[in-house]
C-alpha cells in the first residue's frame, strides 16, 4: 500500500512535470509534445487497431526468435560446460562475439536473407542467443555436481538426464541470463525493425519521425517500455518467485 | 606397519555374551538365522558383491599420481550389512561410488550377481553424504524419481510412492518441499528414494553424520527395521566405529591412504543393539584400536611439509 501510494505520487510529479514544462511552451509543441496530446494518440491508435496490429508483429517475432534462442543457447552452453575442448575454444570466441552489437549482423543478415522477415530474426537470434548460452554455460558450472550424480544413480540417462535433473538443476543459475537474453532479443527486434517498412513497433516509430508526429513517437516509445516492463515485470519476477519458493530461497518476508 | 598388513586378513569374530558360538545371519532376531557361511569367507560364487583387486589412482591438480585404493578384496553375502569404518581419506567413499558405477575403478572387477558393473545400474542405489535431494520436486515427487526414469507405470508409482514414505513416516508430508524439512526428515527422504527402486544393494556414505545423537539413534533403529523388513544387502560406509558396531553384520576397517582391507570384524552380537551397551563399547575398543593406528598415520601425513592434496576422484572432473 506505502509503496504504491509512492509510485502514485512519483508518476504523478513527473507527469505533472512534463504537463507544465509543455504548457510553458518554451519549445514549440511540434518538438516537445503534451501528455494529452500522446494520450490522444495512443488512443487513436490503439482504436484504428494499427498499434494492436504493431505489436502483435513484433511480438511474434520476438517470441519466435526468443525461443530459437533459448533452445539453441541451451544446447550450446550445455555443450560448452561440459566439454574441456569446446569451453578452451568456443568459451572465449563466444564472450568476444558478445561485445558486437546485434545491429552489426545487420548488414550481412541483408545480404544472406534479403530484406525480409528473416533478416529481423536472424538479427533478434544473434542478439539472444549469446547472453543465454553464456548463463547456460555458467548455470551449468556454478549447479552442484551432486544432482547430477544422484540423477545418474537413480538412473537417468542422457536426454532423461537433461530434462529431469541438469535442466531444473540449473534454472536458478540461468534464470538471470533468460531474462538479459529475453532484453537483448526485444532491443534488437524493435531496432532491427526501424530500418525498413516491417509493420511492426520499430517501423511505426520511424513513421512518427517521418511524418513529424511527436505524440506518436512518444506514444510508440511508452509502448515499448510498457511491453518490455510487463513481461520482465510479470513472467520472469513469477518464474524466479516460483523458483525461489521451491528451492527454499525467499527471504522471510 | 602397513606393508605387512594382508589384503584380506583373516575375520576376527567378536562374539556376543549370550551367544558366544553362533555366528550372526542378516536377519538373526527377526527371521531364522538360515546363513551359515563362514563371516569374511564368502564364497564369490554366492557373493551379492564381490570387489576382487580394485585399484583406484588419479592425478592430482599437481600432476602427481595418487595411489586411492589399493587391491581391495570384498565379498559381500546376498542381505548383510557390511559396514566399512576408515580414517578420512583411506578412499571408502570412493569405494561405494565405485560400486554405484558412477566412477570407473583402474583396474580390478567388480561383480553384483557375478555381472561386472559397467556405469550405475538400478539394482545399485547409492544414498550419497550430501544426500542429493532434488530441491526442485516434492518429497513424493524424489521419491518417484527413480520410478519415473524406470519407465513404472503411474499407478504403480503412486502406490510405490505410498509405501515407501509410510515406511519412513513421511507419507504427510509428500507434498512438501525438501528445504521445508528437518536433517533427519531429508535423511529419511533420501532413504525412502533409493528403497523405491528397490535396489538389491543399498549402498550408504556416511548417511547419519550430520544428525544429532538422538536423531541419528532413531535413524539407526529405522534403518535397521528396514533392512529387516526388505532384506536388502547394506554396504555402509562410516568413520564412527560404535555406528558400525550398532548395525553392521561385518565390519570392514580400511587402512589411511591408500586404502586397502587392514582387517575385517565378524559382529556377533544380537539385535536390535544400543549404542550406549556394554558389549558394543568392548568391541569398538578392539576397532578403536587399529582404527587409531590409522588416524595417527593420517594426522602425521597430514601435518608434515608436502602436505598432499587429498581429493576425490569425481572432485578434478
Amino acid at each position: 500500500m506505502k509503496r504504491a501510494a509512492r509510485l502514485v505520487i512519483f508518476y504523478t510529479c513527473l507527469f505533472g512535470l512534463w504537463a507544465l514544462l509543455a504548457q510553458l511552451k518554451i519549445w514549440p509543441p511540434y518538438l516537445f509534445p503534451t501528455p494529452w496530446g500522446v494520450a490522444q494518440e495512443l488512443y487513436y491508435g490503439f482504436s484504428d487497431h494499427s498499434y494492436w496490429i504493431a505489436i502483435a508483429v513484433s511480438m511474434r517475432r520476438v517470441l519466435i526468435g526468443y525461443a530459437i534462442s533459448v533452445v539453441a543457447g541451451m544446447i550450446l552452453g550445455l555443450g560448452v560446460a561440459s566439454n574441456k575442448f569446446l569451453e578452451e575454444t568456443m568459451g572465449g570466441l563466444l564472450v568476444s562475439l558478445q561485445s558486437l552489437p546485434s545491429i552489426c549482423w545487420w548488414p550481412l543478415a541483408l545480404l544472406w536473407f534479403g530484406l525480409n522477415q528473416k533478416a529481423i530474426l536472424f538479427v533478434v537470434i544473434m542478439g539472444s542467443l549469446l547472453s543465454v548460452t553464456l548463463a547456460m554455460e555458467d548455470g551449468r558450472k556454478q549447479m552442484p555436481k551432486i544432482y547430477g550424480m544422484a540423477g545418474r544413480n537413480l538412473g537417468a540417462r542422457g536426454f532423461q538426464l537433461f530434462w529431469h535433473v541438469l535442466l531444473p538443476a540449473s534454472l536458478p543459475f540461468i534464470v538471470s541470463g533468460l531474462k538479459q537474453g529475453w532484453a537483448f532479443a526485444w532491443r534488437s527486434l524493435i531496432t532491427a525493425e526501424m530500418l525498413y517498412v516491417s509493420l511492426g513497433l520499430g517501423q511505426v516509430l520511424m513513421m512518427g519521425r517521418e511524418t513529424s508526429n511527436m505524440n506518436a513517437v512518444i506514444a510508440v516509445m511508452i509502448l515499448i517500455i510498457g511491453l518490455g516492463y510487463i513481461v520482465d515485470g510479470l513472467i520472469f519476477k513469477s518464474m524466479e518467485k516460483r523458483l525461489q519458493h521451491k528451492w527454499g530461497l525467499t527471504a522471510a518476508t | 606397519m602397513s606393508s605387512n598388513i594382508q589384503n584380506a586378513a583373516a575375520p576376527i569374530v567378536i562374539p556376543g555374551h549370550r551367544s558366544p558360538a553362533r555366528v550372526a545371519g542378516p536377519r538373526s532376531k527377526f527371521g531364522p538365522a538360515s546363513i551359515g557361511h563362514t563371516l569374511g569367507h564368502v564364497s564369490p560364487e554366492i557373493a551379492k558383491v564381490g570387489l576382487s583387486e580394485i585399484c583406484l589412482s588419479y592425478r592430482t591438480h599437481g600432476g602427481e599420481r595418487l595411489l586411492a585404493l589399493d587391491h581391495i578384496n570384498l565379498q559381500v553375502r546376498p542381505g548383510e550389512f557390511l559396514c566399512v569404518v576408515g580414517p578420512s581419506g583411506c578412499g571408502k567413499s570412493t569405494l561405494l561410488h565405485l560400486i554405484a558405477g558412477l566412477h570407473p575403478q583402474t583396474s580390478g572387477q567388480i561383480l553384483v550377481d557375478g555381472r561386472p558393473v559397467e556405469g550405475p545400474g538400478p539394482d545399485r542405489i547409492l544414498i550419497f553424504q550430501e544426500l542429493g535431494l532434488f530441491p526442485w520436486l516434492t518429497v513424493g515427487e524424489n521419491v518417484e524419481f527413480g520410478m519415473k526414469m524406470k519407465g513404472v507405470s503411474k499407478a504403480e508409482r503412486e502406490e510405490k510412492t505410498r509405501y515407501y514414505l509410510r515406511l519412513v513416516h513421511l507419507w504427510q508430508f509428500k507434498k512438501s518441499y525438501t528445504h521445508q524439512l528437518s536433517g533427519g526428515m531429508r535423511q529419511r527422504v533420501a532413504l525412502a528414494r533409493a528403497l523405491a527402486t528397490e535396489p538389491d544393494v543399498l549402498l550408504m556414505d556416511e548417511p547419519f553424520a550430520a544428525l544429532d545423537a538422538q536423531t541419528r539413534d532413531l535413524l539407526h533403529d529405522e534403518l535397521e527395521r528396514i533392512w529387516a523388513e526388505t532384506g536388502r544387502t547394506i554396504i555402509f560406509v562410516t568413520h564412527n566405529v560404535r555406528e558400525a558396531i550398532r548395525l553392521g553384520d561385518r565390519v570392514v576397517l580400511l587402512t589411511f591412504r591408500p586404502g586397502r582391507v587392514k582387517r575385517e570384524f565378524s559382529i556377533d552380537l544380537p539385535r536390535p543393539r544400543v549404542l550406549e551397551d556394554v558389549h558394543v563399547a568392548h568391541a569398538a575398543r578392539a576397532i578403536l584400536d587399529e582404527l587409531r593406528e590409522e588416524i595417527n598415520r593420517s594426522l602425521e601425513v597430514e601435518y608434515s611439509v608436502g602436505v598432499k592434496p587429498h581429493l576425490a576422484p569425481g572432485a578434478e572432473q
